[in-house]
């Protein structure tokens, strides 16, 4: 098959699909994805109700100081800026690594050309 | 305080500078838009711009999206004077974004093409679930849209010197007006370089001013929080001199109700996001998958460095304007930005960032209109009405008809509403697109068993139960503070229902779901899987 013939491949039928679904590759690519997004998901959500709970019911605490008029508070707030930075960082890095190279195996494998 | 800022409370810099610069931003967006709209041939580009923005574009675009006058004149007003809890809520604002980022962008760029509800309605029955799926889209913009066209009114007042009910009306009309030239000629292309350049604007702006104050203070962060802590103690405005404005609870801390509506808010915020229509449909404006991921990386730099200088400004506003200046200003704590910027600045300074102020609203409401009006057009009349037997062209033609009528509303609502305490809306539509959307959203991307009455009961549930509990809150009655302050029906003790209704959205998917024997088509189901994961079969971008 000649590269130009790609383009006129017909659309995947819901054969294709149902094959690709089924197929080990996929499952791969889908429980890497699951297994990044899932508990760095219930990481930061919990870091930032952790974060909320203090704000709303921990006053005194967020208000001591560490330097000058620099607080716990203060610091924890800023802490959530470094890990979502962190986060999106990392998940970068794994995307392009891990599901990106994958999910271009498995677009040609189903004769799927991006224009 | 000295006495160049005691004046400016009265009469802020020079209204026509102000205006000068905001003629000269709509200028040249004006002929940006009336050139690319040139392009807009057919619906995918005047839908998503042909999918043919490049990542970095896209993100920026997105921040313009997001940092609305709220968030910039809020945020800043709210640190101004509450301090750290004005905080709070940007943290919650930038924190969102990772649910964005990680569960839902990429995947939605894969599925679907012109706005939420081909996500949804993909493997489900299409007429209910893309009309439930079209009412909670445009509710949530119209809440968004009409706390911008009523925010306009007091920054009328504020930079334009312009205090009569009639002339604030016609400002109010002459930014809808305009906001409805910009969506006919430049669709969802001209729309996007509008927000581009606003963005760069009210960053580089709001950089600018955070570069003047920290120089101010010889580059002591601490200094400018002691400052800021002695000008709120020595306030003479009731209330605000007993604040500690660098620990939480200025706002929030006096009682357990207030605490929890804060817990509330914030679990509003950080779910809220990824369930905004008008932030969805920017992820069909990109070619691919990759591309969504990049634009969202580029947002929330952009986002994160954003309210990292509005720390900066709403303490420094505090330190250098000072609350009381701030609060008897006409904007009250909107005009800490503003203040602060002719206190650093002078008048240019002030024009620049009234100008930006105002270049926020116009182009939010815009990006909110083209986002409704696809919405009903592609959703509703194309769909649900009509069954698909329309060309896209059609479709083009009815959103355009709808983007008239919305401006219209979006003036008339907005004239109305000037100056009634409306802020809550915004904090209410990111409520209701945590409820009503996001659910729906993550069970459609990730539970196989998912079926159209979860998907039903999700949406129809959180919507409903966000918009009643609001009406019985004390946000619509019963307080000093209220929408209507002379009637009390109000029965539900927070202002914010995300508490509530949130996890009552998320429950009800899983029992609607379970509750029916329906498992879905399995072909559907494959096919959405593996298109959403490997973009097989997503949208093309039409031109490069």
């Amino acid at each position: 098959m000649s590269t130009t013939d790609i383009h006129h491949e017909p659309p995947p039928s819901g054969a294709d699909y149902l094959a690709m679904q089924a197929s080990p590759e996929f499952a791969e690519l889908r429980s890497r994805l699951r297994r990044f997004v899932f508990p760095t998901t219930a990481f930061f959500l919990i870091w930032y109700a952790t974060y909320v709970l203090l704000g709303a019911f921990a006053h005194d605490f967020m208000a001591t100081k560490v330097w000058g008029n620099i607080n716990v508070g203060l610091l924890l707030g800023l802490g959530q800026f470094v890990t979502t930075f962190l986060i999106t960082g990392l998940y970068i890095r794994f995307a392009n690594r891990e599901l990106d190279p994958r999910a271009a195996k498995l677009r040609a494998e189903m004769h799927w050309v991006e224009q | 305080m000295n006495h160049v800022t005691l004046l400016a409370a009265e009469k802020l810099g020079n209204p026509a500078v102000n205006i000068g610069i905001f003629v000269a931003f709509v200028v040249i967006t004006l002929f940006i838009v009336i050139r690319v709209g040139r392009r807009n041939t057919n619906a995918a580009e005047y839908f998503t711009g042909g999918h043919a923005f490049t990542g970095p574009q896209n993100g920026i675009a997105i921040a313009g999206d997001y940092l609305s006058a709220a968030s910039f004149l809020g945020i800043a007003g709210a640190i101004a004077v509450y301090g750290y809890d004005g905080f709070l809520y940007s943290i919650g604002f930038l924190v969102a974004w990772l649910v964005a980022l990680l569960l839902v962008a990429e995947l939605l760029r894969n599925t679907g093409k012109y706005t939420m509800a081909d996500v949804l309605s993909f493997r489900l029955k299409q007429k209910p679930v893309r009309l439930a799926a079209a009412t909670s889209t445009m509710t949530v913009s119209l809440f968004y849209l009409l706390a911008q066209m009523a925010g306009a009114g007091g920054l009328v007042a504020l930079l334009l010197d312009i205090h009569g009910r009639a002339a604030q009306s016609l400002v109010i009309a002459v930014v809808g007006v305009l906001m409805i030239v910009y969506v006919l000629i430049g669709g969802m292309t001209g729309t996007t370089w509008v927000q581009i350049i606003k963005a760069v604007l009210l960053i580089t702006g709001a950089a600018f001013m955070t570069i003047l104050v920290l120089a101010k203070f010889g580059l002591n962060f601490s200094d400018i929080l002691g400052s800021a802590q002695e000008m709120v103690s020595k306030a003479t405005t009731k209330g605000v001199s007993s604040r500690d404005v660098l620990a939480p609870g200025a706002k929030y801390g006096t009682t357990t109700t207030s605490k929890i509506d804060l817990l509330s808010l914030g679990i509003a915020l950080v779910l809220g996001t990824a369930g905004l229509p008008h932030v969805l449909m920017r992820f069909y404006t990109v070619p691919t998958a990759k591309e969504a991921r990049r634009s969202v990386v580029w947002a929330i730099a952009l986002i994160g460095a954003f309210y990292l200088f509005t720390l900066v400004l709403g303490y420094g506003a505090a330190a250098l304007v000072g609350p009381d200046t701030i609060l008897k200003a006409p904007g009250k704590e909107n005009s800490a930005a503003p203040l602060l910027a002719f206190e650093l600045g002078g008048t240019i300074l002030l024009g620049i960032i009234s100008a930006v102020a105002f270049a926020t609203i116009l182009a939010v409401v815009a990006g909110l209109t083209i986002t409704a009006s696809a919405s009903f057009a592609h959703d509703v009349y194309a769909s649900v009405l009509k069954s698909h037997k329309v060309t896209e062209d059609e479709q083009v033609r009815v959103s355009r008809i709808t983007a008239v009528v919305l401006g219209v509303a979006a003036i008339g609502l907005g004239i109305l509403a000037n100056g009634q305490n409306v802020a809550f809306l915004v904090a209410l539509a990111f409520a209701v697109a945590a409820s009503a959307n996001l659910p729906t959203i993550i069970y459609s991307l990730y539970w196989r068993r998912f079926n159209t009455r979860g998907a039903l009961w999700s949406m129809y549930g959180g919507l409903i139960s966000c918009i009643v509990l609001i009406i019985f809150s004390p946000a619509v009655s019963g307080a000093k503070t209220s929408m209507i302050p002379d009637a009390d029906f109000h029965w539900f003790p927070l202002s914010n229902p995300g508490i509530v209704s949130i996890p009552l959205a998320f429950i009800l998917g899983i029992i609607g779901t379970l509750s029916s024997r329906d498992t879905g088509d399995p072909v559907l189901n494959a096919e959405m899987e593996v298109r959403s994961l490997t973009g097989v079969g997503a949208e093309q971008a039409t031109h490069h």
